[in-house]
């Protein structure tokens, strides 16, 4: 995984609560079995409204999403995050994240900022009056930083180390192997088993 | 202090607990699909790693494979592809599979509780969010994305932040009218679909313990679109008896010790919740949704809301979204609205009790005419079980179309989906825009307010059929 530390870019503001991964990444686009090649599946129904704001010109290059809130919900799958890293986004701000998009972004480097509604308010009113205005997501001060506007945020501190410095969980993990196989060994042999090992 | 199921079923598999980091849980069952896997076997190949415990891990094939011409190759050349890289994968690495045209193949989440891999205490996870169906047996079982897939394929194991507990306690007896699915669509509309975010539902309360397991795994299974990764019941003699006997249900002695085991996993009295919702169920009628979440819900006899009722103003802005994209007006009533399909089927609704509703409303009667209706089991069990019932009788003379098992038009992943425009009453669990085929508009509803819908035409439930047990052309 790509490290984060900080990102300084343009903003797409998105004005819509309950962006469901099904409006992210359509399901016809989950038959793929790569991790890339999703940018063009990105918001697919939406982008065929040319006034949509993904398709402004002023907007191309942008690298920050600044969504209502709830968003990600629906269904578990990665290709979200893959479609909004594919297209170029480094970050997205809401008030509210599902459970699952969150954690999954977080394992691939998109960065999920929690911010309050009132401050996403703010952020949509200054980057619609000027699609020029930058945001900055630093995850070393964990703020957000755009003209009139500095907004703390949390990110619990294990989930940050390992965004910063960029880890794999995998091997994390793996580095406490022996844990795994003592829990294993004290397993009770009634749980259910899918072949005989 | 006493502690809630879904702390004890956590605790349970506590791997390492270390100061500042998450919890490291161990997983006792691992489902995969063709949809969420290829990527995580991919990184396992790279990094030349093998699956570490391919006795609690299986495979099948659901979201791409059609439920017509299954003996025939699959026509679109990317889906057959996808179904192909989980046949190599599961060959390369030694997984179980059950594939299309094998006699346990099917939708995932139908596929582990009858195989009696899904029991209580254990926890459960796929890449899939309606894996929270298998807390129905008391296990903690949940979503995850593909990284996490490879996670767990690699380590049987996921790092974890704990969640906070919720009880939903649901007294008072349901309304005859009133099912499962009424109940959850009411939950939903009652907490909203970030309602649950962060936390481990339990449905629970004296409407919940009547409940068969069947309608408690489609309680179970939504869940997650109240923004909840997992929602649980504890286990009670409902859940023994359901998985005695089943392929992979412990025997003798070991049936004796899982079950002296299960019975201590229920709340403590004493066990304090970080939230608690309270539900009249006496008070529930059938429920519909009107719009693209499935939040936006309210009881089949009300209209469709207005939008400038919304104090909030991004849920008004939702709400006109809503009612643009599914063509509806505010104050029409819910009854009033024509649909063109009607899905059976589904994680959610395409198990046996499930087409046993549907089939007992269909019964001499006639799908409207203009009507089309798919009845999708939800695995080839149950299929087989619907045709030794004589169901798919029922089905076909009544004019629905009986098709082979899978995820079918829940998503728009195989051959089943809407066109756009049209319009659907769907036993499944998602209303979003375009899910079940771009432009689609989708109504959820259970399998009986499903029947009658289709026998009427319109959004209605079986009290609205009294008098119509002849063929119909309603419409």
């Amino acid at each position: 995984m790509e490290a984060f530390t900080a990102h300084t870019g343009r903003a797409v503001p998105l004005r819509r609560s309950n962006v469901d991964t099904d409006q992210i990444i359509p399901a016809h686009w989950l038959k793929k079995v790569t991790r890339d090649g999703f940018e063009d599946g990105l918001f697919e129904a939406w982008r065929k409204d040319e006034n949509f704001v993904l398709n402004r010109p002023e907007r191309k290059g942008a690298s920050v999403l600044v969504a209502g809130p709830d968003f990600g919900t629906g269904s578990s799958r990665e290709h979200a995050v893959w479609a909004l890293q594919n297209f170029g986004f480094k970050a997205v701000i809401s008030s509210r994240f599902a459970d699952i998009f969150r954690g999954n972004s977080l394992k691939n480097g998109l960065l999920t900022v929690v911010l309050d509604q009132e401050v996403v308010d703010r952020l949509w009113e200054l980057t619609e009056g000027d699609p020029e205005a930058e945001v900055t997501v630093d995850l070393e001060k964990r703020q957000v930083l755009a003209e009139g506007i500095t907004a703390d945020f949390e990110l619990d501190e294990n989930a940050r180390w390992r965004l910063l410095n960029g880890l794999d969980d995998i091997s994390l993990t793996l580095q406490n192997e022996a844990d795994i196989a003592t829990y294993e060994a004290a397993r009770p042999s009634h749980k259910p088993r899918t072949i005989d090992a | 202090m006493g502690r809630t199921l879904a702390e004890k079923v956590w605790d349970d598999h506590v791997v390492r607990r270390a100061d500042g980091e998450p919890d490291l849980l161990f997983i006792d069952l691992h489902l995969l699909h063709e949809v969420t896997s290829p990527q995580a076997f991919d990184g396992l190949r790279q990094a030349g790693r093998p699956v570490r415990r391919l006795d609690l891990t299986i495979a099948t094939e659901d979201h791409n494979t059609p439920t017509l011409d299954i003996d025939k190759p699959i026509a679109d050349p990317v889906s057959r592809a996808q179904l192909e890289t989980l046949r190599k994968n599961c060959a390369d690495f030694g997984v179980r599979l059950h594939p299309l045209g094998d006699v346990e193949q099917g939708v995932v989440h139908v596929v582990g509780p009858q195989l009696g891999l899904t029991q209580p205490g254990t926890t459960v996870v796929c890449g899939d969010s309606h894996t929270s169906t298998h807390g129905a047996f008391g296990a903690l079982a949940f979503g995850i994305g593909t990284s996490q897939v490879e996670h767990v394929l690699a380590t049987q194991t996921l790092p974890l932040a704990r969640p906070r507990t919720m009880a939903i306690t649901v007294e008072g007896e349901l309304p005859d009218s009133v099912t499962a699915k009424d109940l959850i669509l009411a939950i939903i509309a009652r907490i909203g679909t970030g309602g649950g975010q962060g936390y481990i539902l339990e449905y629970r309360g004296s409407a919940i313990e009547k409940l068969s397991m069947e309608a408690r795994m489609t309680i179970c299974n939504m869940s997650i679109e109240a923004g909840a990764r997992a929602g649980m019941i504890a286990p009670d003699e409902t859940t023994f008896a359901y998985l005695r006997g089943r392929d992979h249900a412990p025997e003798g002695e070991e049936w004796d010790a899982a079950v002296e085991y299960w019975k201590t996993l229920r709340t403590d009295d004493d066990a304090v919740f970080d939230a608690e919702v309270v539900i009249d169920g006496a008070a529930l009628a059938p429920f519909v949704t009107w719009g693209t979440n499935p939040g936006q819900g309210a009881p089949l006899s009300a209209h469709v809301p207005d939008p400038a009722s919304y104090e909030d103003a991004s849920e008004r802005y939702a709400a006109e979204k809503a009612l643009e994209y599914m063509g509806l007006t505010a104050g029409q009533p819910l009854r009033e609205i024509n649909v063109d399909t009607v899905f059976v089927g589904s994680c959610t609704n395409g198990r046996i009790e499930d087409l046993r509703n549907a089939a007992s409303i269909l019964e001499g009667r006639k799908v409207a005419d203009g009507v089309r209706m798919l009845v999708v089991p939800g695995s080839v069990r149950v299929a087989l079980q619907a045709v030794e019932e004589g169901l798919d009788k029922v089905f076909t003379a009544a004019g629905a179309e009986w098709r082979h098992a899978g995820c079918s038009m829940c998503l728009g992943m195989n051959p089943d989906q809407l066109a756009p425009g049209e319009r659907s009453a769907s036993t499944s669990n998602r209303n979003f825009e375009g899910r079940q085929g771009k432009g689609g508009r989708t109504h959820l509803v259970s399998p009986q307010v499903a029947a009658a819908t289709a026998v009427l035409g319109h959004l209605a439930s079986p009290a609205d059929l009294s008098d119509v047990r002849t063929p119909a052309g309603v419409r």
